[in-house]
């Protein structure tokens, strides 16, 4: 990244000056073909992926894959072995790799970064009152340096959707903003809700705003509304990414996350980023499946290629 | 009116409760021992194997966990089904039955099969299990479990019977099936799934695949999300051989060909005995 995010403020200042600025640029975007995105995402969805190349997919998607548990009843317990599976998702099999990052709530970051000292693996954290997203903002911001200061190595912020959807966009810039700086040095990834955000044009317009506003990732959802992550949707914001990278700006990465549930989902997003951004995004620096179950089945689907028999639920954890 | 164009029936698989083509998109002419073209029929491949086995799976815990009294009421639901198909049963074994009556035979007896071990759902518990006697002061109860997923190959002949003779024993405990049908006379199967897609049987608790077994069977036997597997209809000992290699793989209760085994005997193959200790009051 050899650009700063404050350079890509800078160079869009003219734009981000006020909020109908801001609106005129964002509504100036190209409208998102539907039915095309829609038939693209389709048409590479069929590509076979076969036996060495489907090998190599599959211990690249593991290695892509942020781990995440984000409910209610998430105990200490639970971190352990989440972060356990993180470092060896099959214990069985040594050569298969650690994933990317675990994804966890702000309060379990220090658990969570306690297991996994000495290992690659990153630990993200949802902030900015997730799911929703509906609090003040010094609540919000308060949150993210929470989890920062806890050790968390990526934060995963939510937009301000209301905000968004009523126009008031550079509200939602200037929070990114704001985030982005209690994140310090960590890594800002920006959830849209692309299930609440209603259209590919909104769809296109958010990742904008929140390239603009520095996001190091951008992400479809946070996996608590449907629909999640859809293909279409992963295209328009990769899409989004190439035109920004083309505009002179940096490299941002992409979390499509929530029901991606099998190896087929994952590698069909994998062709998706090649076909759209080429074999540079194709690194866990630059993209992220947000997913649990989809782990088991990559497991199972390795255990095919290596044995020639079908695995079942019975070879792996239970989660 | 203009003059009616006989629709012809597309015979395909039957697969979590619905009819799908064969993944592969190939059919198999089937013909009649006299060489007649009867239908062209899905040719079942591993692919198809495989999603049948993850709908038997996950259907598996609610079939079994259904009461005993409401699957003995759905096996016999299908026995009422099969009755209104008569007739067309009748007709689909009858090119490899030896005569009219031998085929009218065929089904009334498969019909009649249902009914059999329907009459078992809610009794099986109480043959099979036990109140064994122990030295302490405990009940010690044996209980009968499903096993789980079993695949099977059903015999060749007689294509009706023999194939309600191994998917009825299976499922009447709450186990769930995915069964190849006779290769060469599979119109029956093809109608039974039909018959059971409007008997209230739960999606996947029967899977029914046409084709090749030679081709498909081994992807089942080595299958290590299956649990058991019933080889009856496999002619070939070699290739019997192999199979039974594979299951070993995961250690799959087998049922080795050319075994003659009465009703009863059959549901308790695919059973397993759980037994429990619990403390008698004082």
């Amino acid at each position: 990244m050899g650009l700063t995010s404050q350079a890509a403020a800078s160079t869009f200042a003219d734009e981000t000056r006020t909020n109908a600025s801001l609106t005129k640029f964002l509504h100036g975007l190209p409208g998102v073909d539907q039915v095309g995105a829609d038939e693209r995402a389709a048409m590479l969805s069929t590509r076979s992926i076969k036996t060495s190349a489907k090998a190599e997919g599959i211990d690249l998607a593991i290695s892509m894959i942020d781990l995440t548990t984000l409910e209610g009843m998430d105990t200490a317990g639970k971190i352990k072995t989440l972060c356990a599976k993180a470092q060896r998702p099959d214990p069985f099999d040594p050569t298969t790799p650690s994933v990317a990052a675990v994804c966890v709530y702000g309060d379990k970051v220090a658990q969570a970064k306690s297991y996994l000292t000495g290992t690659s693996i990153q630990v993200a954290a949802v902030a900015t009152a997730f799911p929703s997203g509906r609090a003040s903002r010094a609540v919000k911001l308060l949150d993210t340096s929470d989890a920062v200061a806890q050790g968390a190595d990526e934060i995963d912020m939510v937009i301000d959707r209301g905000a968004f959807l009523e126009g008031r966009y550079l509200d939602v810039f200037e929070e990114i903003q704001e985030v982005k700086v209690a994140c310090k040095s960590a890594h800002l990834k920006v959830i849209f809700e692309t299930g609440e955000l209603r259209t590919y044009d909104n769809v296109r317009r958010a990742s904008w705003l929140a390239m603009i506003a520095g996001a190091d990732f951008i992400k479809t959802s946070t996996g608590k509304v449907a629909p999640a992550a859809t293909l279409p949707v992963t295209l328009v914001m990769l899409q989004a990414i190439r035109d920004f990278h083309n505009a002179g700006q940096r490299k941002i990465g992409m979390k499509p996350a929530g029901g991606i549930r099998t190896t087929k989902d994952a590698l069909r997003y994998l062709v998706l980023v090649k076909e759209t951004l080429g074999d540079a995004w194709l690194t866990p620096d630059l993209f992220r499946l947000g997913a649990s179950s989809v782990l088991n089945d990559l497991l199972m689907q390795r255990k095919k290629l290596q044995t020639g028999a079908y695995s079942g639920p019975d070879y792996v954890t239970v989660d | 009116m203009s003059e009616h164009i006989e629709v012809r029936r597309t015979a395909k698989l039957f697969i979590g409760g619905a009819f799908p083509r064969s993944e592969s998109g190939r059919t198999y002419e089937v013909k009649s021992p006299e060489g007649k073209f009867i239908a062209n029929v899905a040719q079942g491949s591993r692919k198809d194997a495989r999603d049948a086995v993850t709908a038997a799976r996950a259907i598996q815990p609610k079939w079994a966990g259904a009461t005993a009294y409401n699957r003995g009421q759905i096996l016999y639901r299908i026995a009422e089904m099969m009755e209104g198909r008569r007739a067309q049963f009748i007709d689909e074994v009858s090119p490899w039955a030896k005569s009219a009556k031998k085929a009218e035979a065929e089904v009334d007896e498969a019909i009649d099969r249902w009914i059999w071990f329907a009459g078992w759902s809610d009794k099986i518990a109480m043959v099979v299990g036990s109140s064994n006697p122990v030295a302490g002061p405990f009940f010690n109860f044996s209980v009968p479990e499903p096993t789980g997923v079993v695949a099977a190959i059903a015999p060749s002949r007689p294509s009706l019977l023999g194939l309600v003779d191994t998917i009825a024993p299976i499922i009447v405990s709450g186990n769930t099936v995915v069964v190849i049908a006779s290769e060469d006379a599979p119109m029956a199967a093809v109608t039974l799934g039909e018959v059971l897609a409007t008997s209230d049987l739960p999606g996947g608790v029967i899977n029914i695949l046409t084709g090749s077994y030679a081709e498909v069977a081994p992807w089942l036997a080595s299958h290590m999300d299956v649990n058991a597997i019933d080889l009856s209809g496999v002619e070939n000992e070699k290739v019997a051989a192999d199979l039974e290699k594979a299951a070993a793989e995961n250690l799959k209760r087998s049922l080795r060909p050319g075994i003659e085994l009465d009703g009863l005997t059959r549901i308790k193959n695919w059973l397993e005995l759980k037994t429990v200790w619990h403390p008698r009051g004082f």
